[in-house]
Order: C-alpha cells, then structure tokens, then sequence
C-alpha cells in the first residue's frame, strides 16, 4: 500500500463534493468516480448520500453494479453514508420496486426511516474507534435510513442515544465496509473519514 | 450526555440539496407520473395541479395544489416530494409544512400573492427552494430562509435561452465578487440589494453557500447537459417531459444525461428516438406583462 491511499467517491449523484473534500481533509487523495476504468484504479471507494433508487438505477444503466459487487467481494474497502448505507446493505426494506444494493454488510436496512424532510434532525452520537472516541460527533440524519437488525459480522458502531429514536443502530461495519445513516461529509470533523482511510490503509 | 434532538436546522436543510446534487426534479401532476419519474431515476418530484405549460395557456390565478392531490402522490413514491406555493403566501406553505411535504418552492410559476414580501422561510422546519435571475435576487431569498437556489428561466415554455442568461448571470456575478478588492464589497452589496455578510461570504468562497439548480424551459437531454456544463448542480424539468410525446424514455433520458453531462457520447446515445419533444413557445414572442421571470423581487 502506498503511503497516501486514494479513495474514489461514486459521482453518480448526491454528495460527491463533500466527501472528496473530507477525504482530502484525512489524508487521502480523492477523485471523482463515474466509470469502471476509475473504479479499478482506487484503493477505496466511498458510496455518499443521495438518492439511493437513483443511485441504484444509474448504476445498473450504465453496467457499474457488477464491478461495483466485484470490486467488493475482492475486498476493496466501502464506506457509505445515508443513501450509500442502503447501498451496502445486503437487505433494503422500503425500497423501490425492484431496487437493488451491491450489499456486503450483514444488515437490513430501512429507507426514510426516521420520516420526511421535517423530521430530518442533528444530535450528538457517539461512534466506536474514531479518534477521542467519548468526544461526540455531529450527526447530520436526512431522510436517513437505520439498521433494523445487524448480523453477526456487521459490528454497531454508533446508536441514536437520545429522544424517541433512542437505541437505534445508525452506524456499523465489518473488516471492510463501513455505513453510517448519518453524514460526517456535512461537517468539518474529519474522524469518520479518518477512521475509513485507516481502513483503506490497512487492507 | 449532552445531547439533544434538533430539527429543521440550516444544515439538514441545506444539506437536503446538497443530496440532490446531480439529480433531476420532475414535475407531476398525478400519481401515474410521479411514479414513471420515480421510475425514470428522479431525485425528487414536484407535485402540481397543472404543468406550467398549461398554466400559461389557460391563464387565471394559479394557486398551491390540492392537499388530497398532494397526499396522494406523497403515498405512491418513496422519494421527496416538493410542492409550490405563490410567493408570499405563507399561510399556504402552513398547509404544505403540515402535510410533511419534503420541500417548498416559493415559485413565481403560481399567481403572486404578495407584490412586496416574499415567505419568512426562517420560521418553517420544511426548507424552501426559490427561483432567482441574478446574484442579488439569489442572497435576498437565502436572507429571508431559503436553502436552495433555482434559476427561474422562463417555465412553460420549453424554451431554454432565459435559464442560460440566468445561469450565466449568476455565475459571472459570483465570479466578480471573488476578485474584487475587500474595499469595494461594500459598493457591491449596495448594488446587489443584498446584505454585505452574505455578499462577502460568496466573495470569500467563490460560490453560493446553497446549490444552484436550473429551472424554466429544460426540454431535452441536450438543454439538461448544457445547464450542468454552465454550473447547475442539478436540473428541475418541469412540462418538458410530459408534455413530450414519449415521456418514460425522455425521463429516463433527462436523467441519464445529468449524470453524464459532460460525456457526449452518453448525451448523443440518450437523445435518438425520444420522439417528439414539447411544443415549444420562443420566450421572445411572449408579451413581456405574461413573462413568469419578473414575479419575485
């Protein structure tokens, strides 16, 4: 592995910029990915938010869905958030008709969960092996999907803590993936993307 | 544990455009066409009672959408859904709020209802988009509470010249802020009509501090990847689609070219066989009392 990984952030639609500049902002290199020949030359990938069925739909269109799930089973390492959450999710629930994820983590995961735009909130969380793990982080959750039920090897890393959503899982991962219904891109607190490009690094 | 719940900040609202990015937001007026939308790719959907095509052409006030007509959309699809209100008029956007509507378009596409003030949009959970021809009219709306920006275009029309002058004006006027000298921001924002935090804000950053999508006349693919080349992040299609004669395959095409705008290849590919595309009107042969683009100010 090369001292300074370089992470790709799927530019198919939602929060592209945002995650190429927190990328930057924990040492890795960013660029944008919109093709297959851009997906074989990172070393990680990160999924943003977005419109998941958009996502999902584009990627199959223009035949990224199949390296996308090969890239992935070969052990490039993901991180998705909110709408890249439902994307690793190996079950989605809302859905669609039809839809479709690339999948890896052991989860099931419920779109728009927390309801519409007005119930779209912020709130302190606290998020297992990122750096100053008691410090809190700003949990930005917009239309955001949670985790109804994670297996055995997707490991819950953060849950809502207060309010009428107490307990609920909003971030998890594996020795690989990683997904958070929250986006640490909208703030300018790089530790979940550090944590992500430490993954990348140790892959 | 310190914290707490908070709804409805300028960061979720905001950041709800930010998702949008690179998405197109079609307008439907029934359950069937927002579900060939969601279908097609759309990142979200307007819901309206009338496109704005044919509220030009049957004239009379124009007004928000029926509730019923609002719920029924909002129960067919999974994705946001968008609904208008006339400018001013804050008591509709009450109504739409309590309903759970996604987003408010304070649009100049509805009969005004106030010539003077726009929708304190500071005082609402639901974030509001507003249509804009010029820097200055952009931060005015993003000082009274928008988190999205649009240009205004000329809607209804298919005709997509007023949405690149909007475009182009927009993106020059930022460009200037950001080489002029800090002494001369104070003329500038005199000029603007706009508040100099803002205005030094944009200077500093070289951008809006909201997106910039495009409105008003996108009609085929090509207009779609000609908006996102001049700067758009993200495409509002309003009659352009189902007042075509295909519309699943030009929603699907729409979509695809946002994606790929800057790849002609893909442009070229998703552009054949769509059949016949809007009838258009030139916005030049408009009488200028029927133009949508001087509503707002």
């Amino acid at each position: 592995m090369q001292p300074v990984p370089t992470i790709g952030v799927l530019a198919i639609q939602g929060g592209v910029r945002e995650h190429l500049r927190a990328l930057e902002l924990a040492g890795a290199n960013s660029i944008s990915v919109k093709t297959r020949e851009q997906l074989s030359g990172v070393d990680g990938l990160v999924i943003p938010g977005g419109e998941s069925s958009t996502i999902d739909k584009l990627a199959r269109t223009f035949g990224l869905m199949k390296p996308l799930r090969e890239a992935r089973a070969n052990g490039l390492p993901m991180f998705g958030s909110c709408a890249g959450m439902i994307m690793l999710a190996d079950q989605i629930v809302g859905g669609i008709e039809g839809q479709e994820s690339i999948g890896g983590l052991d989860i099931s995961v419920e779109r728009n969960a927390f309801g519409s735009q007005t119930e779209s909130f912020e709130t302190g969380i606290v998020v297992k092996g990122i750096h100053e793990p008691d410090r809190e982080f700003e949990g930005v959750f917009i239309r955001a999907p949670w985790v109804i039920e994670a297996g055995e090897s997707a490991e819950v890393i953060a849950r809502i803590s207060v309010g009428p959503h107490e307990g609920r899982i909003v971030g998890v991962r594996n020795d690989t993936l990683m997904a958070t219904s929250f986006h640490p891109e909208l703030t300018a607190d790089p530790r979940v993307h550090e944590l992500f490009v430490e993954m990348v690094m140790n892959s | 544990m310190s914290s707490e719940i908070s709804t409805g900040t300028s960061r979720v609202k905001r950041g709800m455009a930010e998702m949008l990015k690179g998405g197109v937001i079609m307008d439907v007026v029934n359950v069937d066409q927002a579900k060939i939308a969601e279908d097609a790719g759309a990142v979200a959907v307007m819901a309206l009672e009338r496109v704005p095509a044919d509220i030009r052409a049957e004239g009379g006030v124009s007004r928000m959408s029926d509730p019923d007509m609002i719920d029924a959309i909002r129960a067919a699809v999974s994705i946001p859904v968008m609904a208008k209100v006339r400018i001013g008029h804050f008591a509709e956007a009450q109504i739409l709020e309590s309903l759970g509507v996604d987003y408010i378009d304070e649009s100049e596409v509805l009969s005004p209802a106030d010539y003077a003030n726009h929708i304190d949009k500071w005082k609402f959970t639901v974030p509001f988009v507003c249509g804009a021809t010029n820097l200055g009219e952009a931060l005015r709306r993003l000082t009274e509470g928008a988190a999205m920006i649009r240009s205004k275009g000329e809607a209804g029309t298919g005709d997509v010249s007023n949405a690149v002058t909007h475009m182009r004006k927009i993106r020059s006027e930022v460009l200037r802020l950001s080489s002029m000298a800090p002494d001369e921001l104070f003329v500038a924002a005199k000029e603007l009509q706009a508040p100099y935090d803002l205005v030094a804000e944009v200077a500093r950053t070289g951008s809006l501090p909201t997106v910039l999508f495009t409105a008003g006349g996108i009609a085929t693919p090509a207009d779609a990847a000609l908006m996102m080349q001049l700067g758009a992040d993200g495409v509002f299609v309003g009659s352009g689609i189902f007042k075509s004669g295909n519309p699943a395959e030009r929603a699907n095409a729409v979509v695809q070219a946002t994606m790929h705008y800057d790849n002609p290849d893909v442009v070229a590919k998703v552009s054949r066989g769509l059949g016949e595309a809007m009838v258009g009107i030139n916005v030049a042969d408009i009488p200028v009392h029927h133009r949508l683009e001087d509503r707002g100010w």
